[in-house]
């Protein structure tokens, strides 16, 4: 017995899975140093 | 080398080269994706599935390029006391430890089709699933080390012999399927050659390139933001310092 795959399911989710959290990463640093660099430059203002 | 040591240069660099690695790393990566995925051919034997090569290459690439440049910074660090390369070592170990998971998880859906099974205990699957293993050490030890004050900016000293101990993996991972019998195909690209088509090899180059991009901006905006959290920190401590000498001097 043989199985069927459509092979753009695996495609689809592997894209899916890999760009979505390549974007999340990549966002999720740069607000981190946004954040970190705004309160250094309030910390130095106060 | 030791000029770019200097954290007040290298905040002068990064603050144009971070958006600039992103923004085009984040275009090459989108272009070569869709070239992948619309316009470059399917795999004779593979079919469809060998699209999944222009995401699971680059990934694996830099899980291992990230924990050559932890050890790299790390010895950088032991020996020469930069005060950056504990710092470069850090902001490495995250997205190394996420790429690393991506790859292994590409590969599982890849194997799923092409092998016939999600996960095989061999030799190239084993090692590289020992490297996600040895960042999240990495990661755990530099939070105790961070916890217990026993770190300043940079690494502890621990984290960095670990780092440095840790890279006996990477020729392990990369000669794993010429040393052992293996579902995992042996190379296709080395220094200088490549057994891949054109048709396969511009894509896959072009994603690797616009990957590696996005995670250079993505190691310097977290060296950046450990720098700012280290300036923020210090300067509170000053300012707390300072609020309590005059309380000091009238207890005397």
């Amino acid at each position: 017995m043989t199985e069927a795959f459509d092979q753009w399911q695996f495609v689809i989710a592997a894209y899916a899975l890999g760009g979505a959290t390549t974007l999340g990463l990549a966002a999720y640093s740069w607000l981190a140093m946004r954040r970190a660099e705004a309160r250094r430059d309030k910390v130095r203002e106060g | 080398m030791h000029g770019f040591a200097n954290p007040a240069r290298f905040l002068r660099i990064a603050r144009w080269a971070t958006p600039l690695c992103l923004l085009l790393g984040l275009v090459l990566a989108a272009w070569a994706l869709v070239w992948g995925v619309f316009f470059a051919p399917a795999d004779a034997l593979q079919g469809d599935t060998v699209r999944i090569v222009y995401l699971h290459v680059p990934t694996a690439w830099l899980g291992m390029g990230g924990w050559s440049a932890i050890a790299i910074a790390s010895f950088t660090e032991i020996v020469w006391r930069h005060p950056l390369a504990g710092i470069a070592a850090r902001a490495v170990a995250l997205p190394g430890a996420v790429f690393t998971a991506l790859c292994l998880i590409t590969g599982s859906i890849w194997g799923r089709p092409a092998w016939g099974t999600w996960w095989v205990w061999d030799g190239r699957l084993t090692s590289m699933l020992v490297l996600l293993f040895l960042y999240f050490g990495y990661m755990a030890l530099d939070a105790a080390a961070r916890g217990s004050q026993q770190a300043g900016q940079g690494q502890s000293r621990i984290t960095a012999i670990f780092g440095l101990v840790g890279a006996v993996n990477i020729p392990v991972i990369h000669y794993s399927v010429t040393w052992w019998n293996s579902l995992h195909q042996p190379p296709s690209i080395t220094m200088g050659k490549s057994a891949m088509a054109a048709d396969f090899l511009v894509p896959l180059l072009i994603a690797t390139v616009g990957f590696s991009l996005i995670f250079g901006g993505i190691v310097m905006a977290r060296m950046r933001t450990i720098l700012a959290d280290e300036q923020a920190e210090a300067r509170l401590r000053r300012k707390a310092m300072r609020a309590q000498a005059p309380a000091v001097g009238e207890a005397w």
